[in-house]
C-alpha cells in the first residue's frame, strides 16, 4: 500500500477519496486552485499544494503542475477522482513517466474507450451487444442519412468525442436529419475539437443501466452488479439506485457477463463502469440491452453500489493500484438491500435549473437513523460557511440511503432530503424531494424521459404555505423566542402596556409583501390575522396554528432569511429601508472657501450648467491646491470671486440656482 | 435552596374573587394607558404623519434592536392634570436596547401641545436622566419640542429641578462618560436648543429638524429680521455652517439608523461583576399573583405567595425566618440574577427593622441587589414600642437602606404608608426603579387614620370649649379628608405626579424586575459606607 497519495481533484470526490485513505493510514495531498484555497478538500488533506488560478484549464487540468506537486510532496500515486483529468490518457502517461502510479486503468484502456466509435467496434468484436448504428469514418451528410435509413428512425446523432449530452441530437423525422447533423457536428467541433459524428438507433423508452466492474493486475475482473441511472435531466443523472428495479436475475447475469467481457477485451484494471442502454418498454430481456460506453474511472454514483455490496471502492482502487489482487471473487459478491443516491446541486430548478452561487451560511444534514448505522450517508463538498462559486461544477453534496427494500430506501431518501437545510444559495433539494415522491419513481417505472415529461409539476412553485412567511416575519422582527439568559434578550417585544402591531415588508422571489405582527405572549403571536404559537423543536420550531402543528427551521443571515419547512426551502429578503436613501451631503446652494487663499483657477461662469463633482475653481493655500467641485447638478447663478482674488475662510465664492423641488 | 410552597388553590372561590377585583383595577389602568399612548389624538397624529414624520412610538421601535424590550417609565405622567392636555406628559421615556447596549430613550411627542414642556414633562425628563445617570445608560434624545410651555413657565423654568437641570444633567453625564446623543426630528427651540448643543453627538433631519435659541417670530419681534425656520436653524445650517449638529439625515428612518450607528461606536460598556445562574421559571405561574393577593388591602396575606411567583424555581433562602417575622428577608434569583428580597408581612416592629438592617448589611457586603416588596401600614405605635426604641430601630433600617451602594428596586404591592415607606426604600431613597401595582395605595397614613387624627384634635378643642360633637357631625367632618386621601393615594394620582416609574400589570412583575435589575447592572457596584447606626 502507498504511504502517501495525491488527489488530483476537488469537491466531494476529493474528500471522499481522502476519507478512505485516512482510514487506511495513507497520507493525503490535496491540490487546489486559487478559488479553492480554503475549500473543504484542502482543509481535510494532510498537505495541500496550489496548482494554479481559478480556471480549471490552468489548475485542475494542469498536468505538469499536478505531477510537480506530487513530486514535491513525495506522493507515490495520484487519484484522479472523476471529471477533470480522470479519463485523460496523456495524464496517465505523464504520471507513469514521472515514476508515479496512476490510481486507475492503463492509458491504453482509457484510449480504447475514449472514442465512442472505435470503442463500439472493439465491443462488437468482443461479443458485447451494441446499439445498431453507423460508426464508420464517412461524415458526408448523404452517406450518414442513408445509414440512418438503414438503422431505422428514430435515430440519435452523437459527436464521436462527445459526452455529457453535448453534441447529441435526436431525429425522429428524416426531413430534419441534415440540420440536426450539422448542429451536432458544430457542437462536436466547438466542445471537443472534433466534428465527426456517429449514428445510433434511438430506443424510445430507454433505461440507463450500468454495471460496475473492477479489474486487478492479476487478470481478475469482477462485476459488482448494476445501477439504474434512468432518472436524468438532459442526459445528466439526477437520482441513481442499485439494484435496478424489476431486474430479472438472468438479465443481471447477462449484463454482468457482458460488462466483464468488455473490460477483459481492453485489459481493464481498477474501477470502471460499463453503461448500457436498455429497452424499458416492457420487462427487461437478455437481448434487450446494448453497450453505450465505458467510463474508465470511479463514478459519481459509486456509493449506491458500495452500499449494496458492503465494499469500499476507493480502498479497492488503492489496493489494485498498489498491485494487490482483488480481495473478492464473483462468487463472494451478493446484493444486500437497496440503495439510492440524490445529487444536491446549487441550481434553481424553478428557473430552468440555472446554476446558483452563494455562501452557505447555514448547512445542516439529516442525522442517521439510530437503528441502522450507515443507512444514511452524505458525501459533501462543503462545510457551513463555504462558498459555491461559478468556477466549477455546482454540486454541493450527494445524499445516499440504504435500506432493506426499494420502498424503504425511497421513503428514507425523501425524508433525508426534506431534512437537508442549506441556506445562502438556491438548491435543487425541493425538486429532488418531489422527484422521489413521484408516482412513477415510487413504482419503479423509471426511464430517461420521466423528468422531462413531468418537469412542470416537478419544478413549478411550491404551494405557498403561510407558516414559512410567518416565521420569516417573526425572525425579521427579532420576535422568535430566545433562550438567552439576559432578560433584555429573552423578553422579546416586552412592553409594560399596549403591544404595538409591527408592520414589515418581506420580499420573496422579488415579490414584496406586507406582514402585520402582534406579540400576544412570549411565544404567541397574531400574524396577518392568524394566531399562532411557537414551541422550540430539535432544530427550529413547531408552529401551531389553526389546529395544526408543523416543524420548521428559520435561519437569519443579515437581511436574508431562509425557512426550511416540510422539505421546501423558502428564501426571504428583509429590505433595508435605508438602502434606497441617497445619502448625499453635498447639496448646498453655495460653494464657500474652505480656508483663506488665492483663487488660482476659475473654470466656470454664471449660467453654466454643471454636473456633480465637476471642478469649478481652485483655491491655492498653504502651498496646496484645493479643487472645489460642484456639490450637485445645477446651474451657476453667480460667481462671487475672480481669478487672482485673495479670499477669506468661509467666503462664498459661487452660488448655484436654487433647486425647484 | 428551599422551594416555597403555595397554600392557595387557583380553583378556590377566594382566588377567583381576588382575580376579578384585580381585573377591574387593571381595566382602569389599561384605559388610562391607552389614553396616554394615544398622545395628542387622531387629528394631531395625522398632521404629524402628513409631514413625513414617524409617530413617536414608531421612532422608538425603529431605534430599538429588533425585538428589544422597552421598559417604559412615567407612562401615566400628568394623568388627570392640566385638563388632560398633556397625555403621558408629552414625552415618552424608557430603557431599551440599541446595538446590544442598554440605553435611556427620551422622545418628545410633538402631537401633544407641540411637545412643549409642562411641569410634569420636566419632571419626567429629569427622572429619566436620573435613571440614566444611576444606571450608566447612554441617553438618546429624540427631540421634537417647542420648549417650555409658556403658560406654565413659573413651574418649568426657574427652580433647581426645572428646565435648566436637563442641561446640567447632560453635562454631568457626559463628564462621567455616559454618552449623550440627540436626534433632532422637529423643533428644538430656545432652551430646547441646548439638548442637541449639549449632546456628544447630534443628528438632525434635513428640512424637518430645527435648532435655534429664538424662533422666527421672536427674531422678528426682537430685531425685525424676517427669516424662515429652515434658514435660521435647519439641518443644512447646522451641519454645514454652525456645527451645532454633526450628521445630516434624509428623514426619520435615516436619522434613527445614524443614531444606532452612533451607539455602536460608543466603545465598551462598563458593568457590575455579578455571578449569574441559568434562569429558571418559578414553580408557580406569575399570572396567579392576581388570585393570591387579596383585593382588599386590609386583608393580610403571606407575602411568600408573591415571592414564590417572582423568583427562579420559587427558591428562597429565607434569612432569620423565626425572628422579626413581619419582615420577610431572603436570597433568591430573578432570571438568573441574585437578589436580596425584603418584603413586608405585617406591621414593622423593632425586631423586623433590626433584621431588615442586618440583611441590607449582608447584601451590601456581598454586592447583591435588593428588591423591596412594599405592603406596609407603618411602624408599630404605642407606649411600649416607643419605650422599646422603635424610632431608633426604624432609623437603623432607614440608614442602611439610604446608604447602601447596591442597586435597589422597589415594588409597591400593597400599602405604602408612613415611615414604612422610608424603611422600605420609597421614592426618597433613590431606588433605581420604583414600580407599583394597580391595587397599591400610598400616603402619609390611611385616610381613615388621617381623618381620625383631625377629628380627635377637633373634638378635644370642642370639648375644651364645653361643646358637644355628635357622631354624625364628626362623620361629616371626616368625610372630605377621607375622600381626599382616597383620591390622592390612588396609584394613578401617584403615577401622574411621577412618585413612581409606572404602574405595571402584576403578572409582568417578574419580567419588569428582571429588566430593571439587568439595567441596574450597567453600573459597577461600589463598596458601601454606612452612616452611624443609632444603637
Amino acid at each position: 500500500m502507498f504511504d502517501k497519495i495525491l488527489i488530483a481533484n476537488r469537491g466531494e470526490i476529493a474528500c471522499r477519496v481522502m476519507a478512505t485513505a485516512q482510514r487506511l493510514g495513507v497520507a493525503t495531498v490535496a491540490v487546489y486552485s486559487d478559488a479553492d484555497a480554503h475549500a473543504k478538500h484542502v482543509r481535510m488533506a494532510d498537505e495541500a499544494v496550489r496548482i494554479g488560478p481559478a480556471d480549471a484549464a490552468n489548475s485542475y487540468l494542469n498536468i505538469a503542475a499536478i505531477i510537480a506537486a506530487a513530486q514535491a510532496t513525495g506522493a507515490q500515486a495520484i487519484h484522479p477522482g472523476y471529471g477533470f483529468l480522470s479519463e485523460n490518457p496523456d495524464f496517465v502517461t505523464a504520471i507513469e513517466s514521472a515514476g508515479l502510479t496512476f490510481i486507475g486503468p492503463s492509458a491504453s484502456a482509457i484510449k480504447a474507450m475514449g472514442l465512442k466509435d472505435t470503442a463500439k467496434s472493439r465491443m462488437e468484436q468482443a461479443g458485447v451487444p451494441v446499439v445498431p448504428g453507423y460508426h464508420g469514418p464517412a461524415q458526408d451528410p448523404d452517406t450518414l442519412a442513408a445509414e440512418a435509413e438503414t438503422i431505422g428512425y428514430p435515430v440519435l446523432i452523437k459527436a464521436r468525442a462527445g459526452g455529457g449530452g453535448k453534441g447529441m441530437r435526436l431525429v425522429e423525422d428524416p426531413a430534419h436529419f441534415s440540420d440536426a447533423l450539422a448542429a451536432a457536428q458544430r457542437e462536436g467541433q466547438a466542445s471537443f475539437g472534433d466534428p465527426a459524428c456517429l449514428i445510433e438507433k434511438y430506443i424510445t423508452q430507454p433505461r440507463h443501466i450500468e454495471i460496475q466492474v473492477f479489474g486487478d493486475r492479476h487478470g481478475n475482473i469482477v462485476h459488482l452488479f448494476e445501477r439504474d441511472c434512468s432518472l436524468q435531466r438532459r442526459h445528466q443523472k439526477v437520482i441513481e439506485e442499485a439494484p435496478a428495479p424489476d431486474m430479472p436475475q438472468a438479465v443481471r447475469d447477462a449484463m454482468g457477463q457482458a460488462a466483464v467481457n468488455a473490460a477483459k477485451a481492453i485489459g481493464y484494471t481498477g474501477a470502471g463502469t460499463v453503461e448500457f442502454i436498455v429497452d424499458g418498454s416492457g420487462p427487461l430481456r437478455t437481448d434487450g440491452f446494448w453497450f453505450m460506453e465505458m467510463n474508465t474511472r470511479l463514478q459519481v454514483e459509486h456509493p449506491v453500489s458500495e452500499a449494496i455490496t458492503g465494499l469500499d471502492f476507493v480502498e479497492l482502487q488503492l489496493r489494485v493500484a498498489a498491485g494487490e489482487a482483488l480481495p473478492v471473487t464473483q462468487q463472494d459478491l451478493s446484493i444486500n438491500g437497496w440503495a439510492m443516491e440524490a445529487r444536491i446541486y446549487a441550481e434553481d430548478a424553478a428557473n430552468s435549473f440555472l446554476p446558483a452561487t452563494g455562501t452557505l451560511h447555514h448547512l445542516s444534514w439529516p442525522r442517521a437513523v439510530a437503528f441502522e448505522q450507515g443507512s444514511l450517508r452524505i458525501d459533501s463538498a462543503v462545510d457551513q460557511g463555504d462558498a459555491v462559486t461559478s468556477h466549477y461544477d455546482p454540486m454541493i453534496a450527494k445524499v445516499i440511503v440504504h435500506a432493506k427494500t426499494r420502498a424503504a430506501a425511497a421513503a428514507r431518501l425523501a425524508s433525508a432530503l426534506d431534512a437537508c437545510e442549506i441556506a445562502g444559495c438556491v438548491t435543487n433539494t425541493p425538486f429532488l424531494s418531489r422527484l422521489v415522491r413521484h408516482a412513477g419513481f415510487r413504482d419503479g417505472a423509471v426511464d430517461t424521459g420521466l423528468i422531462a415529461r413531468d418537469l412542470q409539476s416537478l419544478t413549478s412553485d411550491m404551494q405557498r404555505s403561510e407558516a414559512p412567511s410567518t416565521l420569516a416575519a417573526l425572525a425579521a422582527l427579532g420576535l422568535l423566542p430566545s433562550a438567552d439568559s439576559d432578560p433584555w434578550a429573552h423578553l422579546q417585544g416586552f412592553r409594560t402596556w399596549g403591544q404595538p402591531t409591527h408592520a414589515l415588508t418581506l420580499e420573496e422571489a422579488g415579490e414584496a409583501r406586507q406582514h402585520h405582527v402582534t406579540l400576544l405572549g412570549h411565544d404567541t403571536f397574531t400574524v396577518n390575522g392568524n394566531d399562532l404559537r411557537l414551541q422550540p423543536a430539535k432544530a427550529g420550531w413547531i408552529v401551531e396554528t389553526q389546529g395544526t402543528a408543523t416543524q420548521a427551521n428559520v435561519i437569519t443571515h443579515g437581511r436574508e432569511i431562509t425557512v426550511f419547512y416540510r422539505g421546501t426551502t423558502r428564501r426571504f429578503h428583509h429590505p433595508d429601508p435605508l438602502a434606497l436613501t441617497d445619502v448625499s451631503h453635498g447639496d448646498a446652494d453655495v460653494i464657500v472657501a474652505p480656508m483663506p487663499g488665492l483663487v488660482s483657477t476659475l473654470t466656470c461662469a454664471a449660467g453654466d450648467h454643471i454636473t456633480k463633482d465637476a471642478p469649478l475653481l481652485i483655491v491655492e493655500a498653504m502651498k496646496m491646491e484645493h479643487s472645489l467641485r460642484a456639490p450637485r447638478d445645477g446651474i451657476v447663478a453667480e460667481v462671487l470671486c475672480a481669478q487672482g482674488d485673495q479670499v477669506a475662510d468661509g467666503q462664498t465664492l459661487i452660488r448655484l440656482e436654487a433647486r425647484d423641488d | 435552596m428551599a422551594v416555597l410552597t403555595s397554600n392557595i388553590s387557583p380553583t378556590s372561590e377566594a382566588f377567583k374573587a381576588n382575580e376579578a377585583a384585580h381585573h377591574d383595577a387593571l381595566n382602569t389602568i389599561r384605559n388610562a394607558a391607552d389614553r396616554a399612548m394615544a398622545g395628542g389624538g387622531d387629528a394631531a397624529r395625522t398632521r404629524h404623519k402628513d409631514r413625513g414624520k414617524l409617530l413617536p412610538r414608531d421612532r422608538i421601535a425603529a431605534l430599538l434592536d429588533p425585538g428589544a424590550p422597552f421598559l417604559e417609565i412615567g407612562l401615566f405622567g400628568a394623568h388627570g392634570m392640566y385638563d388632560n392636555a398633556s397625555p403621558s406628559a408629552g414625552i415618552i421615556a424608557g430603557v431599551g436596547r440599541v446595538q446590544g447596549r442598554d440605553v435611556m430613550i427620551l422622545c418628545n411627542d410633538a402631537t401633544v401641545k407641540g411637545g412643549t414642556y409642562f411641569p410634569m414633562t420636566v419632571k419626567k425628563h429629569l427622572r429619566a436622566q436620573d435613571i440614566a445617570e444611576q444606571n450608566n445608560l447612554p441617553c438618546i434624545y429624540l427631540v421634537d419640542s417647542g420648549g417650555a410651555n409658556l403658560p406654565n413657565q413659573d413651574e418649568v423654568f426657574p427652580d433647581r429641578d426645572h428646565f435648566g437641570r436637563i442641561f446640567f444633567n447632560q453635562a454631568r453625564m457626559s463628564a462621567k462618560g455616559i454618552a449623550q446623543i440627540a436626534v433632532v426630528m422637529g423643533s428644538c427651540t430656545a432652551g430646547g436648543a441646548y439638548v442637541p448643543a449639549m449632546s456628544d453627538v447630534t443628528i438632525i433631519v434635513k428640512e424637518q429638524g430645527t435648532i435655534f435659541l429664538a424662533g422666527p417670530p421672536l427674531v422678528q419681534a426682537a430685531t425685525g429680521e424676517i427669516v424662515t425656520a429652515e434658514d435660521l436653524g435647519g439641518g443644512d445650517v447646522h451641519t454645514r455652517l454652525s456645527g451645532v449638529a454633526d450628521y445630516l439625515a434624509e428623514d426619520d428612518a435615516h436619522a434613527l439608523a445614524l443614531a444606532r450607528d452612533a451607539v455602536r461606536n460608543l466603545g465598551a460598556a462598563r458593568s457590575a461583576h455579578i455571578d449569574l445562574q441559568p434562569p429558571e421559571d418559578p414553580a408557580y405561574d406569575p399570572a396567579e399573583i392576581l388570585g393570591v393577593v387579596p383585593a382588599d388591602l386590609k386583608t393580610p396575606y403571606d407575602i411568600r405567595e408573591v415571592i414564590a411567583r417572582l423568583v427562579d424555581g420559587s427558591r428562597f433562602d429565607e434569612f432569620k425566618a423565626l425572628y422579626g417575622t413581619t419582615l420577610v428577608c431572603g436570597f433568591a434569583h430573578v432570571m438568573g440574577m441574585p437578589v436580596g428580597i425584603i418584603a413586608n408581612n405585617g406591621v414593622l416592629f423593632s425586631e423586623s427593622a433590626l433584621k431588615g438592617a442586618h440583611f441590607v448589611q449582608l447584601c451590601s457586603q456581598r454586592k447583591i441587589p435588593l428588591v423591596f416588596l412594599q405592603n406596609i401600614t407603618g411602624f408599630m405605635v404605642g407606649q411600649q414600642y416607643e419605650a422599646g426604641g422603635i424610632a431608633k430601630d426604624g432609623a437603623k433600617l432607614v440608614t442602611a437602606v439610604a446608604t447602601t451602594s447596591v442597586p435597589k428596586i422597589t415594588m409597591l404591592v400593597g400599602g405604602s404608608f408612613g415611615a414604612g415607606n422610608y424603611g422600605m426604600c420609597g421614592r426618597a431613597y433613590d431606588p433605581r426603579f420604583l414600580w407599583t401595582w394597580p391595587n397599591s395605595r400610598i400616603g402619609v397614613m390611611g385616610g381613615e387614620q388621617a381623618a381620625g387624627v383631625l377629628a380627635t384634635v377637633k373634638r378635644t378643642a370642642l370639648e375644651r370649649q364645653g361643646k358637644s360633637w355628635s357622631a354624625k357631625e364628626e362623620a361629616t367632618f371626616k368625610q372630605p379628608t377621607i375622600d381626599m386621601f382616597t383620591e390622592q393615594s390612588h396609584p394613578l394620582y401617584a403615577s401622574a405626579r411621577l412618585w413612581d416609574d409606572g404602574i405595571i400589570d402584576p403578572r409582568t412583575s417578574r419580567d419588569v424586575l428582571a429588566l430593571s435589575l439587568r439595567a441596574s447592572l450597567n453600573t459597577p457596584i461600589e463598596d458601601t459606607r454606612f452612616g452611624v447606626f443609632r444603637m
